[in-house]
């Protein structure tokens, strides 16, 4: 039972708004303690680990040419692309793009998409540049209400696209357990179980993208009844020059 | 043959550098701590592979201290918003090259390749394509720029430096969390809550074992931050004995929706920090936690669908 300590500091910390990396580090730090290893078996543990998992980094690699190309103004090309298309948008522009992604991930191109390379420089900025259109300068709030659509249009349609994938990493996962278990089970068969579950995910996520548009005016609405100065504010952070 | 230590290698030299023009940003009062925080994460990146485990594990420790004591923002932007305007209305659509050269470069490298090879020699680590591909094709995509728009030669580390610091050390939390992970499975997390579950669920019909393996899934995902850590452990604690042994339901519909019943779970925790996390940090939230927020209606919708789907089909005699 004491091994369980990690989740409660995890829990707590996260609930506490504690910083998340020193809280995941304690809360490795204690388990392994609590285990009954010494303090620097712990920590080389930790480390080792640590080293291992240094390809999730690599997608930082982005960074420079992106940097580059927002200094050059991407994002307002991106905005500003997105504007002259009167039919475009925030909702059916991500609508779009989590279609893309689901289905490219169903054919295995997980690669055409991600948060840093296409989510960032374009269509966060297009799925603004949308609403801008309609309504004008976007308060700082409904401003991060439409990233984090455009950050969840990418995890929906990734995640339940890639399952219909055969060789991808899940699959395989599930494959290889089974199979210590002492069933074989053919990849083209749980791909296929995939796809019930890849239909709702696009119906109900696609149908909440489609009520967006609503949302957003509702959200604007309000705020301009609210009145206050600060609702048609100087803007986010990303677009102080 | 190009493996990943190369990729690290390039990772470690962006770091290095984000550390450098840190060092030399002397309009941001926590400078140093900056320097400290990106210097270390450069040699974990040049020479972790070297180190001793123990050195790699202080490294960290180090690095967790210094962000928890604060580290500074980049001191504005590169560029004001005229500039980027008439750049922008100059370069317009040309703009969106060098960006697509990085999905496209990595999807045609991994195709390529995927078993390429030089005179009989791999060109790339089979196992690692996709990754190395990602990786050159950042590379690609920079250079291309470089050529395009010709900037001043510190303009891509300085930018980089922005990015990387309005980030800051959540860039580093889903390498934590994976380390995490490993000490929770090194130290018997899963089979404790295997063996809870078991014996505090109601387990004794067929609707209440495929909630407690669709709901246990996404629940343990969100402990765990992943899935993957999640599926082997619910599957061997109430999948495969109740759902497949006790009631005769079918392995490949449960496994297959277990496993998306588990994605549900990402959507909707904080320690799958590399989904939900760090882009809020790289689209500059002011809320950590605004992108699950807006994805935990349909990862609840989408659990409830997964459970009657499950409780329909796994069942259904063939």
């Amino acid at each position: 039972m004491l091994t369980l300590i990690g989740i409660l500091i995890v829990v707590v910390g996260f609930a506490l708004r504690l910083n998340p990396l020193l809280v995941v580090t304690v809360a490795g730090l204690a388990t392994g303690i609590a285990s009954g290893k010494p303090l620097l078996d712990v920590i080389a543990a930790f480390g080792h680990a640590f080293i291992e998992s240094r390809y999730v980094a690599i997608v930082w690699l982005v960074l420079p040419v992106i940097g580059l190309l927002e200094r050059f103004g991407l994002k307002e090309r991106a905005r500003d692309l997105i504007s002259r298309l009167r039919v475009a948008t925030t909702g059916r522009v991500l609508l779009l793009y989590m279609f893309i992604r689901q289905v490219t991930s169903a054919l295995g191109l997980t690669s055409l998409g991600g948060q840093a390379q296409m989510v960032r420089p374009l269509i966060a900025p297009m799925a603004e540049g949308a609403a801008e259109t309609r309504h004008g300068e976007l308060s700082p709030d409904t401003r991060d209400f439409i990233r984090a659509h455009a950050a969840a249009s990418d995890n929906v349609g990734y995640f339940f696209g890639e399952d219909i994938f055969i060789a991808i990493g899940s699959i395989l996962l599930i494959r290889g357990f089974l199979d210590q278990n002492g069933i074989t089970v053919e990849p083209a068969a749980l791909a296929l179980w995939a796809i019930p579950t890849a239909v709702c995910a696009f119906a109900i996520h696609g149908t909440r993208l489609l009520l967006l548009d609503r949302k957003i005016a509702a959200r604007i609405a309000r705020e301009q009844a609210a009145g206050s100065n600060e609702a048609t504010g100087t803007g986010a952070p990303m677009e102080r020059s | 043959m190009i493996g990943l230590e190369f990729i690290y290698r390039l990772m470690g030299v962006l770091v290095a550098g984000i550390a450098i023009v840190n060092a030399r940003d002397s309009a941001n009062p926590k400078r140093w701590r900056n320097t400290m925080f990106w210097g270390i994460y450069a040699v974990t990146f040049l020479a972790g592979s070297y180190l001793p485990d123990r050195v790699n594990g202080l490294l960290v420790i180090v690095m967790v201290a210094v962000a928890s004591i604060g580290m500074g923002q980049a001191s504005g932007e590169g560029s004001t918003r005229e500039t980027r305007l008439a750049n922008a209305a100059k370069w317009g659509n040309r703009l969106f090259i060098p960006v697509l050269v990085i999905p496209f470069g990595t999807l045609l490298g991994t195709l390529t390749f995927k078993g390429g090879t030089f005179n009989g020699i791999a060109v790339m680590d089979p196992k690692q394509v996709t990754l190395i591909s990602l990786g050159l094709s950042t590379l690609l995509a920079l250079l291309v720029g470089l050529a395009m728009l010709r900037p001043a030669p510190s303009a891509p580390l300085v930018e980089a430096r922005r990015l990387m610091d309005s980030v800051s050390w959540a860039a580093v939390l889903p390498q934590s969390l994976a380390a995490l992970g490993a000490v929770f499975a090194a130290s018997g997390v899963g089979a404790v809550i295997a063996t809870l579950a078991g014996d505090y669920l109601p387990l004794g019909s067929p609707l209440s074992v495929v909630m407690a393996y669709s709901i246990g899934m996404a629940l343990f995902t969100m402990i765990m931050g992943n899935a993957f850590a999640a599926f082997p452990v619910m599957t061997a604690g109430i999948g495969l004995p109740l759902i497949v042994g006790r009631f005769g339901g079918d392995v490949v519909v449960m496994s297959a929706i277990g496993m998306l019943s588990g994605f549900c779970g990402t959507l909707m925790t904080p320690m799958a920090a590399n989904f939900n996390i760090v882009p809020a940090a790289l689209l500059e939230l002011r809320d950590r936690h605004g992108v699950i927020k807006v994805q935990v209606p349909t990862a609840l919708l989408l659990l409830s669908a997964n459970i009657v789907l499950m409780y329909v089909f796994v069942f259904r005699r063939p």
